[in-house]
């Protein structure tokens, strides 16, 4: 099934995410969600490097129940989880326009549904 | 209402700028909000772009307000007890029946055994602190309590450096400067050190964490210091995993390799520390002029001139040389003629620091630490080689007995690197225009006891010198003592304010309770009924941060807190108190809340109200509370000399403080009380190390357990522990686990993860479950995870301060 090409999303800088879960709270009161309801979800992935040492990453997972804000958007406002970010590593914008600013590794390129 | 009432964004919506701090989300921050507020109700909170401290963001906790103030489990009537207490039955009574009832049962208890009877007691420093100090005061009580053990919480820190050079200091992250990291004047650190700070998780210290992101981001390498994995130690140019409770033999261990290796800063200690003093070597004292003259006074000291070979006086209360020109040895034995003709050796300060030092060569910092040699001195010639590099330190400095000469050796690292008081080092901090409304450590503000006499019934300052010196509280343990010896006076009522002693701060907390029913009179104050609201006499609903006016002056910025909403029944910390205090004191000084505020605010030069129209205030260059540089230009000290405000108007490597109290003065390291080296015979027993402390994302200490936003994201007490260990115990991941010691034993979720080390578990605190019944015998599900039960009141270090909190003993074995 062909669906409509996306036009918007959100670049993740996820190196510089620190899994503060602002963005789950933020989109939570936006929407005024139930609990276990989010727009987007933080992971936390921990692993062995292969010298030994752990290493913890997040990563802020834009879920099903994301809408990318118009309501804000449409008033030049960012999105209210990109707004909060605490570590400011997410961006939301035109993909085409998201797409030309990954210049550094650990970047992720979420198409929305817009 | 608010000055500082921002564009409404639709019309029957207004929007109210305010301050953050206090109850609500609980941190100790400053960040500017804007709340959305529409028919008095509130409906949204968002972070104020415009504001320097956040830029725009916020944490969970505080986005999560709208579930907090409105939460159908708020208190917001006074509720006076009817059974017996902890029993959970209350009535409700008007807010007049209340402060009556409360003037007179505390009225009755001044008159029969004296004001000092009474203990005010508070949890984390916000808000509420100057208040609870003010009602305390106009009571005629100095006995204010923080109640954790050896008060092992930011005052030990800030104690310890005001020891060595007479002011506190935080790293510098350009938040003196409203253009931030982009003004010409700052500079970026080419280093920080983190050490034991998972700051990120709610800014303590009134630092926000993410700062450090934002540099990191500029290039700044981090030094992260810390046994657990954090975010911070995986992108770490070197990341040094120490034994927990280790921190001051890790801190001698640099000092070691950044003195022997001649990485520092020569000329700052020549001149702005106390390194040339001399030391007797008869009585292992600092040599005074009254040593070696009849008319001498003791609180000058004596260098050797190297030029003219013979001692020099250097004068204290001028901080100056005695005639002005001196060429003070830095190194070597001199024979000194003692006023009697006595003769006697004497060695430097910088001789007696080196050779403590000494002691601690990098293999024995190795063994004790558990971090390679190599590790260790690659990560010390980094830090000292950047110029600036700076240190920010968290709670695990505060968490062992030996805080003091564990802070003294970092303290030393940061001046003897040349970083301290320039551009992206580490800045004394004072409160903004030197406000202050909440004296922290050596501060002195507006609110005060009446005499210097009242003070001296204060718990404590006849046992601890920093007690007398520099912090205003009453020792912790000593206080819990007391309570049962009755000695030396009896201890007869408690006031405890937005604190939750039984499942969030106390140690033992069983104890406490035991102590909490031996008193004639309890009085609560806090926003939901908790473990510990429930044992009082009476309990008065709080308000939240968004409900009432407020000043701040922690650091920077100086700003209002602006009340935007009321909720029906709740007073604010500040209106509560001051109607006890004035009907306790009626020569109150303020005759209103608004004249207070004026009063605190007075040094700034603005009223409240101006200051609220401002919405912030930073203190402008050439003000004692703003960088850089303030020793040189003369801006520390009371009489406009360059120096320090210590005894002598140096650094005091050697704190001649420390000497007056009968303690060690050189830094050192301290091993803790109860871990696999000091009590090997414990060990055998319970053979993990215990670290508790560890900050949530989603809470601050025990509060917002009954938020629902925020206990989703943190759903249960969790001890983390690695897959090996956990292995070897046949632990699955989420299975319920024991947590055992000789003080009890608790339940805890298994997180199994390589966060720690193999040889230690991680369990969380300020565990209570508001779910749960309230009454006695369950107090909210207090005894089941709350991992206070295995900490043990009473081990705080010789000066007082400091306790094992993360660096104690336990075995793990499944439920
Ligand atoms: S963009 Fe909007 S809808 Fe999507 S996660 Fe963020 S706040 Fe929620
Ligand atoms: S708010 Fe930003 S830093 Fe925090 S968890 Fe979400 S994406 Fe990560
Ligand atoms: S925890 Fe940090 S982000 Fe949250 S309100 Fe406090 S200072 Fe602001």
């Amino acid at each position: 099934m062909i669906k409509k090409k996306p036009k918007y999303g959100l670049l993740i800088d996820y190196e510089y995410c620190t899994g503060c879960h602002t963005c789950e709270l933020a989109c939570a009161q936006e929407y005024k969600h139930q609990p276990g309801v989010r727009g987007i979800k933080v992971f936390e992935v921990e692993q062995k490097l292969p010298n030994g040492s752990a290493y913890l990453t997040y990563f802020p997972f834009p879920t099903e129940v994301c809408i990318l804000c118009p309501h804000l958007t449409k008033k030049g406002l960012e999105p209210a989880c990109v707004k909060h970010c605490m570590a400011a590593c997410m961006k939301y914008g035109r993909i085409e326009d998201l797409a030309v600013e990954i210049k550094k590794p650990r970047m992720v390129l979420w198409s929305g549904k817009q | 209402m608010a000055g500082s009432k921002a564009k409404p964004r639709s019309s029957d919506t207004e929007i109210i700028q305010t301050t953050s701090w206090s109850a609500g989300p609980g941190c100790h921050g400053t960040c500017g909000v804007l709340a959305h507020v529409k028919n008095g109700k509130l409906t949204k909170i968002e972070g104020d772009p415009d504001h320097p401290f956040n830029q725009g963001r916020l944490c969970a906790r505080c986005l999560a307000m709208t579930q907090y103030v409105y939460h159908p489990d708020r208190l917001t009537r006074p509720l006076k007890r009817i059974g017996e207490r902890g029993e959970g039955k209350w009535q409700e009574i008007s807010w007049e029946e209340a402060f009556d009832w409360i003037e007179k049962r505390m009225d009755r208890i001044r008159k029969d055994y004296g004001p000092e009877s009474v203990i005010f007691s508070m949890g984390t420093g916000r808000d509420i602190s100057p208040w609870l100090c003010m009602l305390a005061y106009a009571y005629g009580s100095p006995n204010v309590v923080f109640a954790l053990s050896g008060n092992a919480c930011y005052s030990p820190r800030i104690a310890a450096v005001e020891t060595v050079l007479g002011d506190y200091c935080v790293p510098d992250a350009a938040q003196w400067l409203e253009k931030r990291y982009d003004d010409p004047k700052y500079r970026l650190p080419k280093c920080i050190i983190i050490w034991g700070y998972n700051i990120p998780n709610t800014c303590p210290d009134n630092i926000f964490g993410h700062w450090f992101i934002d540099l990191m981001k500029r290039g700044t390498e981090i030094v992260c210091i810390d046994p657990r994995m954090t975010w911070f130690s995986s992108r770490a140019k070197h990341w040094l995993r120490l034994r927990p409770g280790t921190d001051g033999a890790l801190a001698m261990g640099f000092l070691n390799a950044i003195i022997n290796e001649s990485v520092f800063d020569r000329e700052f200690v020549e001149k702005w520390t106390n390194a040339p003093f001399l030391i007797r070597t008869d009585s292992g004292k600092l040599l005074r002029e009254s040593d070696i003259r009849t008319d001498g006074k003791p609180e000058n000291f004596i260098v050797w001139d190297s030029s003219k070979k013979e001692p020099v006086v250097w004068e204290s209360n001028r901080a100056a040389y005695r005639p002005g020109t001196c060429k003070p040895a830095l190194h070597g034995n001199h024979t000194i003629v003692l006023k009697d003709g006595e003769k006697v050796v004497c060695k430097t300060v910088w001789d007696g620091f080196c050779e403590e030092v000494n002691k601690y060569p990098l293999d024995r910092v190795s063994e004790i630490t558990g971090i390679p040699k190599k590790k260790i001195h690659a990560a010390a010639h980094f830090f000292a080689e950047c110029k600036p590099s700076s240190i920010h330190w968290g709670l695990p400095i505060d968490s062992t007995p030996g805080i003091t000469p564990t802070a003294q050796a970092i303290t030393a690292l940061w001046c003897l690197t040349g970083n301290l008081e320039v551009p992206g080092g580490n800045i004394i901090a004072r409160n903004a225009f030197e406000c202050v409304s909440y004296a922290l450590p050596g501060a002195e503000g507006v609110i005060k006891l009446a005499s210097k006499e009242a003070d001296q019934k204060r718990i404590s300052t006849d046992k601890y010198g920093p007690f007398r010196k520099f912090i205003w509280r009453a020792q912790t343990d000593t206080v819990l003592d007391q309570i049962f010896t009755e000695k030396p006076y009896p201890i007869k009522a408690i006031w405890m304010q937005t604190g939750n002693l039984i499942a969030g701060i106390g140690f033992e907390p069983k104890k406490w309770v035991e102590a909490l029913k031996k008193l004639d009179f309890i009085a609560a104050v806090d926003l939901f009924m908790t473990p510990t609201t429930q044992l009082a006499d009476i309990v008065l609903p709080a308000a939240s941060f968004l409900e009432k006016d407020g000043v701040r002056s922690w650091w920077v910025p100086l700003q209002t807190i602006n009340k935007a909403i009321s909720v029906e029944g709740c007073k604010p910390d500040v209106e509560i108190n001051f109607e006890l205090a004035r009907r306790f004191d009626p020569n109150l000084r303020w005759k209103s809340v608004e004249e207070l505020f004026d009063n605190i605010l007075q040094k700034s030069g603005m009223s409240f109200k101006e200051l609220q129209k401002k919405k912030w205030a930073l203190p402008p260059e050439g003000n004692p509370s703003a960088p850089y540089r303030r020793h040189e230009k003369g801006l520390l000290r009371k009489d406009g000399r360059p120096g320090f405000e210590t005894p002598s108007g140096k650094v005091e490597l050697y704190s001649s403080l420390r000497e007056e109290w009968g303690l060690e003065p050189l830094p050192h390291y301290e091993e803790p009380p109860f871990t696999p080296v000091s009590r090997p015979d414990l060990a055998k027993e319970y053979p993990l190390i215990l670290s508790t402390g560890r900050r949530s994302f989603a809470y601050f200490n025990a509060e917002h357990r009954m938020i629902p936003w925020l206990r989703e994201l943190d759903p249960n007490p969790i001890v983390e522990i690695h897959p090996d260990t956990a292995k070897s115990l046949n632990v699955g991941d989420g299975e319920w686990v024991w947590v055992e010691n000789w003080l009890g034993r608790q339940r805890f979720k298994a997180k199994l993860t390589l966060a720690v080390l193999p040889q230690m578990v991680m369990a969380a605190h300020g565990w209570w479950f508001p779910e749960e019944e309230g009454a006695e015998p369950s107090l909210f599900g207090a005894w089941k995870s709350n991992i206070n039960q295995l900490i043990p009141m009473g081990s705080q270090g010789k000066d007082g301060l400091g306790a094992p909190i993360k660096n104690l003993l336990c075995k793990v074995y499944k439920v």
